[in-house]
């Protein structure tokens, strides 16, 4: 660890991995939800646990990303933090707001919870993904301002490289279109658009510059390829990923009743959005081949890679099956869309988050890799997940093409709950699929206490 | 990539393409804005029909069913169930929850007050008459 600074990461990455597992383990009881109807009921009924699920990834993410710039930062920069302890103050307010609203979530029924928290004053909650009291959007604006800060005045005084500059910028993106989620008009068309102006320029947008400024931080230390070279690609891709995906948006305003043009902009655009993810494939693959030096962190390499593949698997090739306006008039709310979600979310942004991890904490532990038994175990969980997540959307996938066909497609339409009891052994697939993942992370995190003989850093 | 292709090069890509196409973005929306009155029927949005939508969402509907396809697939579309059940049957189904049938999805009581369900009816039905270009496919969502 070349600046001392750096460490303030650890927190944020263990926060991250805990907060991950409360993701799973709520995944596995929706899964099984979906076959017996009333497991956990009236416990946890099922929008409370998709609620945990989802926010949940959002939160966890979030703490990987910051973490990720805290470390990336001093060493782009050249430059201690501007603040390590702000850093650490920010890191409790966000984790307790966090704990606090999952906790809310599961033991205040959700209409208690509005009244608690001041909805009424002004309504932001119950819409998909921002469910979030009131307070808790406020904390996250604050946590995320007070983070801009110190890595904007980081920036400020040190080296300013490309990696850092996209990468603020993906930063500064996603705190800006998070305000969207302050405005909640009565109007439910107008709701939606704008909601979109959150989700998607977060997830196909803005996430994408800090997607592929740390693939290529992590890049450049495994591979010792000349920077020029990486940060070219860097901004190509950042280029395509923007000009793509921003009228792309145009794929979510199909059905909402806003004009029809936006069938064709969003198909047209949205049809070119797999371009910048099969360039992070070839990237990392051309990176790793002309490499310069044999970095012994061989798992963050595998980490690397893989985020390549999926996320051009599951954001790009699944995405564009369902893009297209022709094919999305009958797939629309399906569980083809939970296909896509799940492998895009895993290949994109959990792959990423677990790469800078994979690379950054065995320097934060004071040695350029793990010993090789932690890393063939970190190997053996970056397997079991990733076939895992391959096959939960390969099942899903299954089940919404079936979904599709007798609700949408056939001459005699069957009811929504009908069809779903069609399609049961799917689900049950999936969920063993699920039961792998979690086999898969229970790996990961076992590495981590996994000793053996390993090299001091350099 | 070629030697010629510099790395300035390619950010001036990104800052053009990106300044350009969000500008686009804006436009289009501007445009949207314009064209909306008409397909979302705004002049039906009564105080019950906004009431609705705060009941809709202090439930957290949208964590099991879709509404106009966006949501969670756990439970059935209700951008067009007044059309397909009729607003008696919805307050009739949401009062008799949950079902209790054994191994069967189940939906929480919400103990809404009658002028809840009646706002809520209200906010389902002006939904079920936007312009939402024919989808979805046919009555079953």
């Amino acid at each position: 660890m070349q600046y001392q600074s750096q460490k303030v990461a650890m927190p944020y990455f263990i926060a991250a991995i805990g907060l991950f597992t409360g993701q799973i383990l709520f995944g596995l009881i929706m899964g099984l939800q979906y076959v017996m109807g009333d497991f956990l009921f009236p416990a946890i009924p099922f929008n409370v646990a998709r609620m945990v699920h989802t926010n949940l990834l959002i939160v966890w993410l979030l703490f990987g990303f910051m973490g990720a710039a805290y470390y990336m930062i001093p060493e782009e920069t050249e430059s201690e933090l501007f603040s390590p302890k702000l850093a650490w103050l920010m890191f409790w307010i966000f984790l307790v707001a966090g704990a606090l609203t999952i906790v809310g979530y599961l033991l205040v029924p959700y209409a208690g919870l509005a009244k608690m928290t001041f909805n009424d004053l002004w309504p932001t909650m119950g819409r998909e993904f921002l469910e979030q009291p009131l307070p808790t959007k406020l904390g996250i604006v604050v946590v995320a301002l007070a983070f801009l800060f110190n890595i904007s005045m980081t920036i400020l005084k040190g080296r300013k490289t490309s990696i850092a500059l996209v990468l603020l910028m993906g930063l500064w993106g996603l705190a800006v279109f998070f305000l969207f989620s302050f405005y909640n008009p009565s109007n439910l068309v107008l709701d939606k658009y704008f909601w979109w102006w959150t989700v998607h320029l977060w997830v196909e947008g803005v996430w994408e510059l800090i997607l592929g400024s740390l693939l290529a931080f992590v890049l450049i230390k495994v591979t010792g390829v000349d920077r020029e070279i990486i940060e070219k690609w860097l901004y190509i891709i950042v280029a395509m990923t923007l000009i793509t995906g921003i009228i792309g948006t145009g794929h979510h305003y199909y059905w909402i009743g806003t004009p029809e043009y936006w069938q064709w902009f969003g198909s047209v655009f949205s049809a070119l959005e797999p371009i910048p993810f099969f360039m992070m494939t070839v990237f990392a693959f051309t990176m790793v081949n002309r490499r310069r030096r044999e970095h012994p962190n061989k798992a963050a390499t595998l980490w690397a890679l893989g985020t390549g593949v999926m996320s051009f698997l599951g954001a790009g090739v699944w995405g564009f099956l369902h893009t297209l306006a022709p094919v999305n008039f009958y797939t629309h709310g399906t569980q083809i869309t939970a296909a896509h979600g799940h492998m895009a979310f895993y290949g994109a942004y959990v792959m990423v988050v677990l790469t800078i991890i994979s690379y950054a904490m065995p320097v934060m532990r004071g040695r350029a890799a793990n010993s090789e038994k932690a890393q063939v175990m970190e190997m053996w969980s970056f397997w079991l997940m990733t076939v895992a997540i391959v096959f939960i959307t390969l099942f899903l996938t299954a089940a919404g093409i079936l979904q599709v066909w007798l609700q949408r497609v056939s001459d005699t339409p069957m009811g929504f709950m009908a069809a779903q009891d069609q399609v049961t052994l799917f689900y049950w697939l999936r969920e063993i699929s699920g039961v792998i993942f979690l086999i898969g992370l229970i790996t990961y995190i076992a590495s981590f206490f996994v000793g053996g003989e390993t090299k001091e850093a350099a | 990539m070629s030697q010629a292709f510099t790395k300035s090069m390619a950010r001036n890509i990104f800052f053009g393409g990106s300044a350009f196409f969000f500008l686009l973005l804006v436009a289009l929306t501007f445009d949207t804005m314009q064209v909306l009155p008409k397909r979302d029927h705004r002049e039906n949005i009564t105080p019950a029909v906004e009431r609705g939508k705060m009941v809709w969402e202090k439930n957290d509907c949208i964590g099991c069913h879709t509404l106009l396809g966006e949501g969670a697939y756990f439970a059935p579309e209700l951008g067009n169930v007044y059309k397909r059940r009729g607003g008696e049957f919805v307050k009739a189904w949401i009062k008799s929850q949950p079902t209790k049938v054994p191994g069967r999805r189940q939906m929480p009581q919400f103990n809404l007050t009658d002028q809840e369900l009646d706002d809520m009816v209200a906010f389902l039905k002006w939904t079920g008459e936007i312009n939402t270009s024919k989808w979805p496919p046919n009555i079953e969502g």
